[in-house]
């Protein structure tokens, strides 16, 4: 059985990307190469006031000054920063009606299964894309607006809500946060901005559909949601990039902020070229992600289900700043082929009874390396501070490896803490029950991954639910034989 | 319905099954009594297609189709079911699903549609309540944290619902309250009929005082060394095997 599991394995290693595919489009794009004069330029096309770019020019000098993290269990070849371009645009405007939006672009989308036409649209997910560096199109804001929500791309929010971007810009994560994040900090180019007014529920999920299309280009988003009091949003991400051979960077930043009695529900499902099965091409993806429960009562939860990239470094995090605040991390991360990911969470506990829960999955398959790595901080005025840190991780094959670093630091003596974690190799025996009830071994293997990731797939909004068990369920088709 | 001819199967290179002839017509019960490592649970292994084990002759055949070389899955759409003696736990995986998705694989390889949820829930809650088991037993994970008696009542739950051509037992009544195995015994009673067979690998008579045998095979060192009537579970039970041995 052993040798015929390696076989299918194998098998399962050669199949193809299903988004891989190119878009031919007229575009501007930067020169390779970063500096000053790149980041001036950037700034100008995007008609950004004085403060901001002086900003991104102070993450660009601290950034020169940091050193790559090597802290990871990830492994690959230096990234040469200068031979990237930093801007690849569409050659097109943005614009307010989709009949202006390039119509290869908008067939991008529609083979990804994301309909930009509101009408074709799932009822009650609006829907904002980003196409390389630049949002081509937000669909529903009218709808969105009645209710004083505001979802449009980073962008536009500079030029129409600059307020509340000085507000609330690098306030979760400082420019100088990390070597990735003040990267991202001086040369990121576009995201989503999401705002929702005191005491408004957000009518509709808002979701933000990540494309790099583009050669040799970095893709360095920025997105920002603020709940404000008593709020609720929920929001997802979903992102693809075409198979190249070379690898490709994508360094984002997402800071979230919910004030008093807000929640903020972040969902991802990443789904980036992972490279072929010799490990070659696939996305480096190194990205910020925190949140901060500013408020009392506030309440952030990340859910993740990373299926792509060659390289996963993520390590979306709460701080719990307002006192009964709760933080939450769920996550499925699946590695084959010669991926690796290193990717966990961090959640900071400052304010009274606040709450947290972790609860990971790591799949690993082929050659596959899954790592988490999580830290659970308690600080001295944190009373009554909770925990719970569940670690699973399942193993198909013997050539695959799953890694467990969980880090926790308790300065208050009242905390309560608690942690299980689990290694297993998908069993025989759970195949063979299986198969003499007459279900096939690509259902079995499905059902059984399926059923190991349940309390995260639970945690996703329903439409994402389904497909996240898709997305499982063909990864991981003919993993075992 | 079923047929085996000098059957010999090894684990590990050690042989298990030393040529084991055996045949159960339709609408018969068969039981294999035998010691501790006899042979017993490796043939009903074998019988279903437990890749664990190295079939090195003889074959196997259901309804005349040879089965030697099939997988595991095309056994049990050809109408083979084996009640284990240890299920396995599957987390996260509800019994409902689970039970459905079994059924339908059956179904389709029958030709017939697939049973949609509400014809299949009002099935199993027909049987649930046979069994004495609450409706709640559908929403949980497959044998995740079953009591020995749940394990096996699941077991006849999927038999009765899977309604398969051959039912093998492995030791289905060991670690059996009285009230548990009489219920295992109605199962099994409900579902046998003319045109199915049941082969029941046991220790004990006690399970045998509720379905009646229509055949008893001895089974010593991987051979079936006496077949007859109930008249030899009484002496198995009496004077265990020594009296077999040469």
């Amino acid at each position: 059985m052993v040798d015929k599991n390696q076989q299918v394995i194998d098998k399962t290693l050669e199949q193809e990307y299903k988004y891989g595919f190119t878009t031919d489009v007229d575009q501007t794009k930067f020169e390779p190469g970063l500096d000053e004069e790149v980041i001036a330029k950037l700034s100008k096309i995007k008609n950004e006031p004085e403060w901001l770019l002086e900003w991104r020019l102070k993450a660009f000098k601290n950034w020169k000054k940091m050193s790559e993290p090597t802290w990871a269990k990830i492994d690959y070849e230096p990234i040469d920063y200068q031979a990237l371009s930093y801007y690849a645009a569409p050659k097109q405007k943005k614009n307010d009606s989709l009949d202006d939006v390039d119509p290869e672009i908008l067939e991008t989308y529609n083979k990804l299964g994301i309909s930009l036409d509101e009408q074709k649209r799932l009822e009650g997910v609006a829907v904002d894309a980003v196409f390389d560096s630049v949002s081509i199109a937000t669909t529903f804001k009218d709808e969105l607006a009645k209710h004083g929500v505001i979802f449009c791309s980073f962008s536009e929010a500079v030029q129409d809500h600059p307020e509340l971007i000085k507000k609330y810009l690098g306030s979760v994560i400082p420019a100088t946060d990390n070597y990735f994040a003040a990267l991202n900090s001086a040369v990121f180019s576009d995201g989503s901005f999401v705002y929702i007014p005191k005491g408004v529920r957000c009518p509709m999920e808002l979701s933000t559909y990540f494309r790099i299309n583009a050669t040799n280009t970095g893709q360095f988003e920025r997105t920002l949601i603020i709940a404000d009091e008593g709020s609720y949003v929920s929001y997802l991400e979903g992102c693809t990039a075409p198979m190249r051979d070379e690898n490709q960077l994508h360094a984002a930043c997402v800071e979230l902020v919910a004030h008093k009695d807000a929640t903020i529900k972040y969902s991802t499902i990443q789904n980036w070229f992972s490279g072929d099965k010799d490990g070659k091409g696939g996305i480096y993806n190194f990205v910020t992600k925190r949140g901060n429960c500013l408020g009392d009562n506030s309440k952030i939860s990340w859910t993740q289900v990373e299926t792509g990239s060659a390289i996963t470094w993520k390590y979306p995090s709460v701080i719990m700043q307002g006192d009964n605040s709760v933080g939450e991390f769920y996550s499925v991360a699946v590695t084959k082929n010669k991926q690796q990911a290193d990717t966990g969470t961090k959640m900071i506990h400052i304010g009274k009874n606040t709450k947290s829960t972790i609860i990971t999955k790591g799949i690993s398959a082929g050659e596959g390396q899954n790592t988490y790595r999580g830290g659970v901080k308690i600080l001295k005025n944190a009373e009554n501070a909770q925990n719970f840190s569940q670690c699973d991780s399942i193993l198909i094959g013997d050539k695959c490896g799953a890694h467990t670093f969980p880090y926790i630091d308790v300065k208050n003596p009242s905390a309560k803490m608690e942690h299980e974690a689990t290694t297993s190799s998908i069993g025989e025996d759970q195949l063979f029950y299986c198969n003499q009830r007459g279900i096939k071994l690509d259902d079995a293997v499905s059902m059984i991954v399926n059923g190991f990731c349940k309390e995260v797939f639970e945690e996703l909004p329903m439409e994402f639910a389904v497909e996240a068990k898709q997305l499982i369920e063909v990864t991981l088709e003919n993993s075992v034989g | 319905m079923i047929k085996i001819k000098n059957l010999e199967a090894s684990i590990d290179d050690k042989t298990i099954l030393k040529g084991i002839d055996m045949e159960i017509p339709a609408g018969e019960v068969h039981v294999i009594m035998g010691r501790n490592g006899s042979g017993k649970s490796t043939l009903a292994n074998v019988i279903a297609g437990n890749e664990a084990y190295e079939v090195d002759s003889g074959s196997i055949a259901m309804n005349d189709t040879d089965i030697t070389e099939m997988s595991i899955e095309n056994r049990a759409l050809e109408g083979i079911f084996l009640c284990f003696q240890y299920p396995v736990a599957i987390p996260g995986v509800g019994m409902a699903y689970f039970l459905r998705s079994a059924l339908n694989a059956h179904r389709k390889h029958q030709g017939k549609d697939e049973m949609d949820a509400l014809e299949f829930l009002n099935n199993a809650k027909a049987i649930l309540s046979e069994l004495g088991l609450d409706d709640s037993f559908l929403k949980r994970s497959i044998n995740d944290g079953f009591s020995g008696g749940e394990k096996k009542k699941s077991e006849i739950l999927q038999l009765l619902t899977i309604n398969p051509k051959l039912a093998v037992l492995d030791e289905t009544d060991s670690g059996l309250d009285v009230d548990a195995l009489r219920t295992v015994a109605k199962g099994v009673n409900k579902f046998k009929n003319e045109n199915n067979s049941v082969l029941i690998i046991t220790h004990y008579q006690r399970l045998l005082n509720y379905i009646k045998p229509d055949v008893v095979h001895l089974m010593i060192d991987g051979k079936i060394v006496e077949s007859g009537d109930m008249s030899l579970v009484e002496k198995v039970e009496k004077d265990g095997y020594s009296w077999l041995e040469k």
